[in-house]
């Protein structure tokens, strides 16, 4: 009994120093400015202001911004998942030649540093794009592009051990009763993989959330394409020292994908664990 | 990854109407006669490597730590632990440098280091960064292990307990062998992101800190291609990293092959 209360104390200290900066960006978000400036920080605030959050959401066309974003992460989300989920069955199920090497190389593409790739990479998309226009410069299609592109390795990755732990019994007991190849990938493996698609759609909703190195260096004209981090960047200049927009910002950043996790969240706990067999 | 490999043999033109032309090694050989490129390099692998071992052990740790506890502290911990994976890196990096901000700083105020600067000297500036690494990528390792420990079935590690087996032994004799599958994958990722650190570090230490002391590859080749206009030495940067992993990768997944667990 004793042990069990040690280890409640740590899991309560360990929660908290992990949420106090979240605490404290929110904090200051709300602080009025003659707070923020003081050499007396306290960790609360008795009037507290949503000046801050006026002028980060007074960003013209912020609305806009913010659809741009949430468009872009979605639209990732499910192509890179459908996508990794036919893969990771492929990958899985079939004996082919140069299996090992097709999985290896997925774990080469996640080592390229993006940062590298973004001058090739522009090049690339002005070229596509002079052939499919959706997909050139200044579209969100050159975003979910590249987005779905560098999520993919990680989600083939891995959906590759949930589909593992599926017992192959299963799909030969369908077999028997005279489903065909589609029945079985949609009817009995994809909804066992589900909390799995879950974990990795985390993961994709973060990267094409966070990025603004491909929207500042592909949308290059067309302000109303441009994404929401892009738009909040403005704020980020830590030496002219206005952190209670930076703060505002960063809160109104991260807010969305809070809420995705919380949709997700019972599934990630599940999903993540799935991907030990046996 | 073809393009980027491609560029590397060529004098990119951006904006003039010269044609790319090819130059051989050109980059390569200008990258490895650098002095800059060695320091930078160990600064790199020192701090990847620091940087995984801390994640993989509070993660560790942490999801070890959360078997034990009970329903609301460890809902608390989870919890927190997502809010941290939620943020995104700009955000992450902006609080943790107004923490720890020089004069308006919670830290410095609870010290008492009234006009410390953590950035200026190199070593703080990486191990504030660390930190900020460690506080985004930990939560991933914890739930990622969670939830395996948890998958584990119950009767093995009750075997265990009355055998006398502490957590410590545990851990290393049952629960490691059982989740080497999700060790791998934990292990492979942490290392890549880490090794590929970019964010944190450029706006932390503001693009790679005084005279670059807090460069890694990853920052000094977006250096390179963007504030130098040397597109094709920061493309064989980004090249000698993805070799360097591949490396690492290859030697992890052998070491793995040779204890049986195949791919």
């Amino acid at each position: 009994m004793r042990r069990l209360r040690v280890a409640d104390m740590l899991a309560v200290l360990a929660a908290i120093v992990t949420v106090f900066p979240i605490y404290w960006m929110v904090l200051a978000a709300l602080k009025p400015a003659g707070e923020i400036q003081s050499a007396h920080q306290r960790p609360w605030t008795l009037q507290p202001s949503l000046d801050s959050f006026r002028r980060v959401l007074t960003v013209d066309d912020f609305g806009r911004y913010f659809l741009n974003s949430v468009l872009v992460a979605l639209v990732v989300v499910v192509v890179s998942g459908l996508v990794a989920f036919l893969a990771a069955v492929a990958l899985t199920r079939f004996r082919f030649r140069f299996r090992s090497t097709v999985l290896v190389l997925f774990l080469v593409a996640q080592m390229v540093p993006i940062e590298a790739l973004t001058i090739p990479l522009f090049f690339l998309v002005r070229d596509v794009g002079a052939a499919v226009p959706a997909v050139g410069l200044n579209t969100l299609g050159s975003l979910m592009l590249v987005h779905t592109a560098f999520t993919l390795p990680f989600a083939i990755w891995m959906l590759r051990g949930f589909v593992a732990a599926i017992p192959d019994e299963l799909e030969e007991a369908a077999q028997l009763d005279g489903a065909n190849r589609f029945t079985i990938l949609w009817r009995i493996l994809f909804p066992l993989v589900a909390p799995g698609l879950a974990a990795t759609s985390v993961f994709s909703f973060i990267t094409a959330w966070n990025d603004f190195l491909f929207a500042r260096t592909f949308i290059i004209s067309a302000t109303d394409r441009q994404t929401l981090p892009m738009a909040l960047l403005v704020f980020f200049k830590p030496d002219e020292n206005d952190w209670g927009a930076i703060m505002a910002a960063s809160t109104l950043m991260t807010v969305p994908v809070l809420v995705f996790f919380l949709l997700v969240r019972r599934r990630l706990v599940s999903g993540l664990g799935g991907a030990v067999k046996d | 990854m073809a393009v980027g490999v491609d560029l590397v043999f060529r004098q990119a033109q951006v904006s003039g109407g010269q044609p790319t032309r090819f130059v051989g090694a050109d980059n390569y050989t200008r990258l490895f006669d650098d002095p800059q490129f060695w320091s930078v390099l160990v600064a790199t692998v020192l701090f990847a490597a620091a940087c995984v071992l801390a994640t993989l052990a509070v993660g560790a740790g942490l999801a070890v730590l959360l078997t034990r506890a009970s329903r609301w502290p460890r809902l608390a911990l989870s919890l927190a632990a997502m809010a941290a994976w939620a943020v995104p890196a700009i955000s992450g990096s902006t609080v943790w440098m107004f923490l720890f901000d020089t004069d308006l700083g919670l830290v410095n105020q609870v010290l008492g280091l009234d006009g410390y600067n953590w950035t200026y000297d190199r070593y703080t500036a990486f191990a504030l960064v660390g930190a900020v690494v460690v506080w985004h990528s930990f939560p991933f390792v914890m739930v990622t292990l969670y939830a395996g420990i948890e998958a584990i079935p119950k009767s093995t590690l009750e075997a265990a307990a009355i055998d006398g087996a502490s957590t410590w032994r545990t851990f290393w004799r049952i629960m490691v062998p059982i989740l080497r599958p999700l060790l791998a994958i934990v292990v492979i990722q942490s290392i890549i992101w880490d090794f590929k650190v970019f964010t944190q570090i450029y706006v932390m230490t503001a693009g790679g800190g005084i005279a670059g002391q807090n460069l890694t590859l990853n920052v000094w080749a977006y250096q390179q291609a963007f504030a130098a206009s040397e597109y094709g030495l920061g493309s064989a940067i980004g090249v000698v990293m993805m070799l360097i992993l591949l490396v690492v990768t290859l030697l992890y997944l052998r070491t793995l092959k040779r204890s049986g667990e195949p791919l």
